[in-house]
């Protein structure tokens, strides 16, 4: 299998790179050969069908799983600071505001600043004024919007979502694709797996398609959805996917 | 033998009702002893057993296999072993507790412990396979994640400890071994109500049994309230 050319990379800083990286569970190459540069800015939308790596790439961007060719690159002089958000989010039995002040605390954010980061992020999520409910008793929307507040707080440099929208319906889909959307809009690097390539469409810089563990092409989203020259590997995905062509 | 049983029923309602000083201060003396033990067990007990489902070691199973086993722990062995050790020749002995209540709760401790740690350790164990990536992904660790996760199972862990209290206040074999059964000062349900039975005074046994049942009663009252508020369905995984 042939990969497509690399997208050319930009001046702003990098984030994360793999370098050939790889993961394996036991007898399974869930990953392999991956190549990738992940800088300031970016929107990475991660296509393929099921089991064609996208989660486990997640993971392993975000240090959840041991893999090789993996390096985080320090911003500004410190630590990457990264946050995931998950298909379905684990909120503890506690009230949305407590969900958001425990997510600070784990990442030893000062005290005297987590009232008013959490407050913050509550707000920008429009559950500011339900910060006393107990989180488990939210919307399906609504507790991924509180999962957003969550990762928002933490101010990331990166976020990872793993089909962020799969369990939504229509509306509480859109106004969580327009948190994304104000997410990168501050300048927080998006990446995202989506079996929705309208999604892809509309939050992505780039997108790259994953088949059998391998990234086979990593494409600006134009390109990639250019209709009158799809790209080669992923040509086979793309036919009959796509809703606008 | 129906008449014999009828009577001694008529004489345990009057004592019940008539609040016998003897009998309350049976009873008083047994909730004491075995809520005392629970507490104990569950705060080393539910910490151990998160921790135990969270962590993970060379020897795991092996040390989860031992824990689920002593769950069959029988209550005259522990009460042989706890006299043993705190018997004057016992490398406890200086301590001076046996045939006292604090024996009592040692031993009602160590007997429930097990249920605690391993019904704990379950329910966590479950929620850490369902949720413990994100909360690695969150920044927590070993410690963190057990700690968050008995915060977030808290209502079922109720249950466990309700389990484990009903264990303790129904045994018998080890707070008599280490206990003496001493009138007024270690007699409790259980011991009081062997004792009477083989003296054959069976109105204040039928009593007590009958106090006994209410207790255990209670408490499965208590359990299925929880449950039914929403706090069992891990502690109905744990328990299954």
């Amino acid at each position: 299998m042939k990969r497509d050319e690399p997208v050319l990379a930009g001046p702003a800083p990098r984030l994360l790179t793999l370098k050939n990286a790889g993961v394996r569970f036991g007898e399974v190459q869930a990953l392999e050969g991956v190549d990738l540069t992940l800088r300031r800015g970016d929107r990475l939308a991660l296509v393929g069908a099921n089991g064609a790596g996208k989660t486990t790439l997640l993971r392993l961007l975000h240090g959840l799983v041991a893999g090789s060719g993996r390096t985080a690159h320090a911003v500004d002089g410190r630590p990457l600071v990264a946050a995931m958000l998950f298909q379905r989010p684990f909120l503890l039995h506690l009230s949305v505001r407590m969900n958001v002040l425990l997510a600070l605390w784990l990442r030893r954010v000062p005290k005297a600043e987590r009232a008013a980061r959490c407050a913050r992020a509550l707000q920008r999520v429009g559950l500011g004024a339900l910060a006393e409910r107990p989180a488990r008793t939210l919307s399906g929307g609504q507790q991924q919007r509180l999962a957003l507040a969550r990762a928002w707080a933490l101010q990331p440099d990166i976020l990872f979502l793993d089909e962020p929208t799969a369990s939504l319906d229509p509306s509480a889909r859109r106004e969580v694709e327009n948190l994304i959307e104000q997410l990168a809009a501050d300048g927080v690097t998006l990446v995202f797996s989506t079996h929705n390539l309208g999604q892809a469409k509309r939050l992505a810089s780039r997108v790259a398609y994953l088949e059998a563990g391998r990234m086979l092409t990593d494409l600006p989203c134009d390109l990639f959805f250019d209709t009158r020259q799809p790209p080669s590997a992923a040509a086979a995905f793309l036919a009959g996917e796509l809703p606008w062509a | 033998m129906g008449g014999g049983f009828a009577d001694s029923l008529r004489a345990a309602w009057a004592l019940v009702t008539g609040f016998d000083a003897r009998l309350a201060e049976i009873v008083g003396l047994s909730l004491g002893v075995s809520a005392s033990a629970c507490a104990l067990a569950a705060g080393f007990g539910m910490a151990a057993g998160a921790w135990l489902a969270v962590a993970r070691f060379p020897g795991h199973r092996a040390v989860v296999a031992a824990l689920n086993t002593l769950l069959a722990l029988p209550s005259v062995v522990v009460g042989l072993v706890v006299y043993l050790l705190l018997s004057r020749s016992g490398p406890l002995g200086a301590f001076g507790i046996l045939f006292t209540t604090r024996a009592m709760v040692v031993a009602q401790t160590i007997l429930v412990l097990p249920v605690v740690a391993a019904l704990t350790r379950q329910l966590i164990a479950d929620a850490w396979r369902g949720n413990g990536e994100q909360l690695r992904s969150m920044g927590a660790g070993v410690v963190a994640s057990a700690a968050l996760l008995l915060l977030h199972e808290r209502l079922a862990l109720v249950t466990v400890v309700l389990t484990a209290f009903g264990r303790a206040i129904s045994e018998v074999g080890a707070v008599m071994i280490v206990g003496g059964n001493i009138d007024g000062v270690t007699r409790v349900m259980t011991t009081a109500i062997a004792l009477e039975t083989s003296k054959g005074d069976l109105p204040l046994a039928l009593a007590l049994g009958l106090l006994l049942l209410a207790v255990v009663g209670l408490i499965n009252l208590l359990v299925a309230a929880l449950q039914g508020n929403g706090g069992g369905a891990g502690a109905r995984k744990a328990l299954a």
